[in-house]
């Protein structure tokens, strides 16, 4: 479905001086598999996900979606940012019915569209409502929805709960996964954050901690869903993970 | 889950009660000071003096051919017809200007070159080109309000934020699309300022104008005040000057509420 081919990444700061972000990252992902890719701060994943999402071009490699290369942005994924990124100015259902509008849907196509996924992120009754009378988790609901609502075969999510508070975001952990038990995509996550990984990940790609970011493993997470958080398991994968990152850093 | 209410904050008693009493200071103030020959009548006119030819203004067209508001009303025209225009053709302008590399390309070193030219300085040549009649004092106005709508709502389209122009790219935004539907709306907070700055700027350019070449309006009655030796006729016509412009200003922060409360809420 995705593959990253060999993909490096050096962005050029004033002065010409070379910045190598990514190296030689090659990722393969399937049809509706949910892959997560864990890696700290500064290691070149949300970047990763730019050149997946077509914003940047990489250095070198290549990136391929069903067989045809990334050459640019595209509605075919679906991006969910970090900072809501919602228009202030639009209603929720402004903001969700966006995409389908751009594609050339007649209204009330997309207006049934945008409800029925501002119906699967648990917000409706909010429709009328504006981005700043939401709070963070609510917001993000309206991005995914908003991702959702273009109907992309790959959904990118770059750090979506890393402004939330703890308890929000395991909640918004659960509703991600019953938002993609319910309407399946190939998903691809990144995240700083263990737990969140193995909560909702087929796949674990790690990466290293330093730039250049390199794949260090690939974890398989074979455990049955929705998965325990405390479970021996659950709390065994963790410790791999911890410990074979830790040493890296 | 809640959606967030708004609160509402009261103004403290000294900011409503203060400024009356300072305005009142002012005045009497300024009264006492001519009354009592402090400063020669010759030099400045009493509160008092003013208001009676405001009265006077009303009805008699002496000793400046025009009464009060009528020479109002020709201001006022002048100053709408040249602050319509540089709005018509300053705002597209900068909003593309914001956008599109060609427009920018081709219309900022023109705009450039012509900016820092201030309009009062282009009067001599609207002599020769138009008289001294109202298509010349439009064409000054129109300058003056032109270069803060431009620059206005270059930079407000410049300011749209680079993520969400990224976000709207990648469900498959047109450039056009993204003008229209998202540097547009992200620029006009800016715009709306640019309504005010233009209109200070045009209000400005206009009594300039007028000061040096008219045959009616406010300025024109202030230089007629000063050449009749008439203290009380230069304050007036300031005072009228000052009050219109205020006015306008009103007019024009009600329509921008009015508007940004359809975008916004």
């Amino acid at each position: 479905m995705i593959e990253c081919r060999n993909v490096s990444k050096t962005f050029i700061q004033k002065g010409s001086q070379e910045v190598p972000v990514l190296e030689d990252v090659s990722i393969d992902v399937q049809a509706n598999e949910f892959v997560v890719i864990l890696g700290p701060g500064q290691s070149g994943k949300s970047t990763l996900l730019r050149i997946i999402a077509g914003l940047e071009t990489p250095t070198t490699g290549t990136v391929i979606l069903d067989g045809e290369p990334v050459t640019g942005p595209g509605a075919d994924r679906g991006l969910v940012f970090q900072g809501y990124m919602l228009f202030p100015w639009k209603t929720v259902l402004g903001n969700v019915e966006m995409g389908p509008k751009l594609c050339g849907l007649p209204r009330d196509e997309a207006r049934d569209i945008a409800m029925h996924y501002i119906d699967l992120v648990g917000l409706n009754g909010f429709e009328k409502h504006y981005p700043h009378q939401l709070s963070g988790g609510m917001k993000q609901r309206v991005g995914i929805a908003r991702a959702y609502a273009n109907k992309p075969r790959v959904m990118l999510l770059d750090e979506p709960f890393g402004q939330l508070d703890a308890q929000t975001r395991i909640f918004m952990e659960q509703e991600t996964e019953r938002i993609w038990q319910t309407d399946k995509r190939t998903v691809l996550f990144v995240t700083n954050n263990t737990d969140e990984a193995l909560f909702l990940a087929d796949r674990i790609v790690t990466i290293e901690g330093k730039l250049p970011g390199r794949v260090q493993r690939t974890y398989t997470v074979d455990l049955p869903r929705p998965r325990d958080l405390t479970g021996k398991h659950f709390l065994e994968m963790r410790r791999e993970i911890i410990d074979a990152s830790v040493l890296t850093l | 889950m809640t959606a967030y209410r708004e609160v509402v904050v009261r103004t403290p008693l000294a900011l409503k009660i203060l400024p009356i009493v300072s305005v009142a200071t002012f005045f009497i103030a300024w009264e006492i000071v001519v009354r009592t020959g402090v400063v020669p009548d010759t030099m400045l006119a009493a509160p008092t003096t003013v208001t009676q030819l405001l009265f006077d203004k009303f009805t008699n067209v002496d000793p400046d051919g025009a009464l009060l508001h009528q020479h109002a009303w020709v201001s006022i025209q002048e100053a709408f017809g040249g602050y319509f225009l540089a709005l018509a053709v300053g705002l597209p302008l900068g909003l593309a200007m914001g956008w599109f590399n060609v427009a920018e390309g081709l219309a900022r070193p023109i705009f450039e070159i012509i900016r820092p030219i201030p309009p009062v300085a282009w009067i001599p040549l609207t002599i020769f080109w138009f008289g001294i009649g109202l298509p010349g004092k439009i064409f000054i106005i129109w300058l003056g309000g032109l270069v803060p709508c431009v620059i206005n709502a270059y930079v407000g389209v410049k300011m749209t934020n680079p993520t969400l122009i990224q976000m709207a790219r990648t469900y498959g935004a047109s450039d056009w699309q993204i003008f229209r539907q998202l540097c547009i709306p992200s620029a006009l907070p800016m715009v709306f300022g640019a309504l005010q700055i233009a209109l200070a700027c045009c209000w400005t350019n206009l009594v300039a104008a007028e000061l040096l070449a008219a045959d009616a309006g406010l300025g024109f009655m202030i230089t007629m005040g000063r050449r009749l030796a008439m203290p009380e006729m230069v304050v007036l016509g300031m005072f009228m000057v000052g009050l219109t412009g205020a006015f306008i200003g009103v007019i024009i922060d009600r329509v921008e509420k009015r508007l940004l409360a359809g975008i916004r809420r």
